[in-house]
């Protein structure tokens, strides 16, 4: 029960994020656009409820414009390599020949750290969203293609795929109509997770003065030049970091959820788990 | 012995493509090297001799299997910045990130062994969940927001910490130790959390296991079969995690090194970043993965020397 009630929780901060700034311009009273400054660094109030930045800006304006930005690169970058890795792994674990070749591949890839690929990436291409797209998609698609390799492995013996390949069904349907929607579960996994690490990736970039031009708010650009004034106006920090955090917990956590709804091996374990020994009394009961 | 030859064998392609990828992102750069390295205000005839100098007139392939050879003597090329060897740059910055590395590493496992032991011993108690929810929150901070708000705790309002700077080892072990503990504690957060869920884990798969229950039935105490058989069975898995680990760290001291101005491997590539002196970009991120996958090749060996079921397939 707990562990479906954080899933909820976590499912309902989303949306209600993704709803905030969607329809951002409807309700906001202090637009980033409104540079007051006679209302320089001022702490938390009524009137700004995150305190103001070194522009007179209100900071909680500025947080939720910016993450919208955020968001549509976590969004995008999770989808590219979703998509990408879902392909290169059906390939790779269906047939054998391009196995080796895609696997070598990917097996280069992932022996860098992928924020450091992201981040020489981003060097060599210039910073803006389309580069911190292109990059952040580089460096997190090879994980989705192993898992979906090893997953399709899994399934690729099992009788009714044999069948459908000795009634002389067509590859492409093969590997979209039935291996696909039985290794879905993984994909849709590991997808919400590329998700929470893109922003996180997005963010550290922009920090670093690598990513994002400054002047397009985002949790991470806010941060870079909320270091400054750390010690003036924390909050100025605090807000943008804690949006960050509590995005990112949400897509954890609901990557962890779906993790353990999908896999009924797991849902077993549990039970044993909490009465370790209960087989053996029923046994002699 | 055939195990450790195959595997040898095995990183022959993979640091074939490592270099492929390394060389090709330097000249994915839209435009001219040379161009952006000189600036707007330069001359045609000191863009052709940059060129020449660093080799860019000739064909792709020819530059990349030269720029191979070069680096398989060890001469990665110089700077463009400084003009000295970028081997020997980045040796320079060699001590603080290895000493950073190791303090987050020693201070990774400190922490997440006990824990994971805990947690397990009081399986049945809230203190699983909650402890799942602070694992998931480790994961979720961005490490410079972390970094921040420590900085802001224990270097501004209560300053009990050096928030900048590095000490060498040479010059004093518990100056050295002092400046790094902030930095590495931050490291190390993201990865203690990995690391204590992954023991949890492992831990709870052998806590249904027939030795375990054999191990009860004997008569031996709850804490010594945890110690005895679950922990030990549980830890030959984990110690795949240390090559994860070491990726996540590596990763980390861009940002960690930047933000506490520790003047390692990470801040210099940051540096070289902004100086657009690429052959130190090269340099470094080729350097970076071929420690990861040397650490990776250490923890495999270590694996099948662990676990003798594991062999090659």
């Amino acid at each position: 029960m707990f562990k479906s009630k954080r899933n909820l929780l976590a499912a309902g901060v989303l949306i209600l994020l993704i709803i905030a700034t969607a329809t951002v311009s409807l309700w906001l009273t202090f637009p980033p656009s409104h540079i007051d400054p006679n209302e320089r660094l001022l702490s938390p109030s009524g009137k700004h409820w995150f305190g103001t930045d070194h522009f007179g800006r209100d900071v909680f304006g500025l947080t939720i414009v910016a993450a919208r930005v955020t968001l549509f690169v976590g969004g995008v970058v999770a989808f590219l390599s979703t998509a990408l890795g879902t392909i290169t792994g059906l390939i790779a674990g269906y047939y054998k020949k391009a196995e080796f070749i895609i696997m070598r591949i990917i097996d280069g890839m992932l022996a860098f750290p992928a924020l450091l690929l992201a981040l020489a990436l981003v060097a060599a291409l210039g910073g803006s969203v389309t580069n911190i797209i292109i990059a952040l998609t580089f460096a997190f698609w090879p994980v989705m293609t192993r898992i979906v390799r090893s997953a399709v492995l899994q399934v690729n013996n099992i009788q009714y795929i044999e069948a459908a390949k000795t009634t002389g069904t067509g590859d492409v349907v093969i590997l979209f109509r039935y291996i696909l929607p039985n290794v879905l579960s993984p994909i849709i996994v590991q997808g919400t997770f590329i998700f929470a690490k893109a922003i996180l990736a997005e963010a550290a970039l922009s920090f670093l003065g690598v990513g994002v031009d400054p002047s397009t708010p985002t949790w991470g650009t806010m941060l870079q030049e909320s270091q400054v004034y750390i010690t003036i106006a924390p909050w100025f920090s605090v807000f943008p970091g804690l949006a960050i955090v509590i995005t990112v917990l949400s897509l954890n956590m609901l990557g962890d959820g779906l993790r353990d709804a999908f896999d009924p091996h797991k849902k077993n374990q549990k039970k044993k788990i909490k009465t370790p020994f209960k087989n053996k009394k029923q046994k002699y009961a | 012995m055939q195990y450790t030859i195959r595997r040898l064998f095995s990183l022959i392609p993979v640091m074939l493509i490592v270099s492929i990828i390394v060389f090709l992102i330097v000249h994915l750069t839209p435009g001219n090297p040379a161009y952006l390295i000189l600036g707007e205000d330069s001359s045609q005839e000191s863009i052709e001799q940059l060129e020449i100098q660093l080799g860019l007139d000739k064909p792709l392939v020819i530059q990349f299997f030269s720029w191979l050879g070069n680096v398989l003597t060890g001469d990665l090329g110089q700077s463009v910045y400084s003009s000295e060897p970028v081997s020997q740059i980045i040796i320079d910055h060699l001590g603080p990130t290895f000493s950073l590395m190791v303090i987050a590493l020693v201070l990774t496992l400190l922490i997440a062994i006990p824990t994971a032991i805990f947690v397990v011993w009081k399986r049945n108690t809230v203190l699983d969940p909650t402890f799942i929810s602070i694992s998931l929150l480790g994961v979720s901070i961005p490490e410079f927001w972390f970094a921040m708000l420590l900085v802001l705790c224990f270097g501004v309002a209560i300053p009990i910490f050096p928030v900048a700077g590095y000490i060498p080892f040479a010059e004093g072990a518990l100056n050295w130790f002092y400046h790094l503990i902030l930095p590495a504690f931050v490291l190390a957060a993201v990865e203690i959390g990995l690391v204590a869920r992954m023991l949890r884990d492992g831990m709870l798969e052998s806590v249904n296991q027939d030795y375990t229950r054999t191990a009860k039935a004997k008569g031996l105490k709850e804490r010594i079969v945890l110690i005895k058989h679950v922990f030990f069975n549980a830890l030959i898995p984990t110690t795949t995690v240390i090559g994860t680990t070491v990726a996540g760290l590596l990763g980390g001291t861009v940002i960690i090194e930047t933000m506490f101005t520790i003047p390692g491997i990470g801040q210099l590539l940051i540096d070289s970043i902004y100086r657009r002196d690429y052959p130190v970009i090269q340099g470094v991120i080729l350097f970076i993965a071929a420690v990861y996958v040397l650490v990776n090749l250490l923890v495999d060996l270590l694996y099948a020397v662990l676990d003798p079921r594991i062999r090659y397939d």
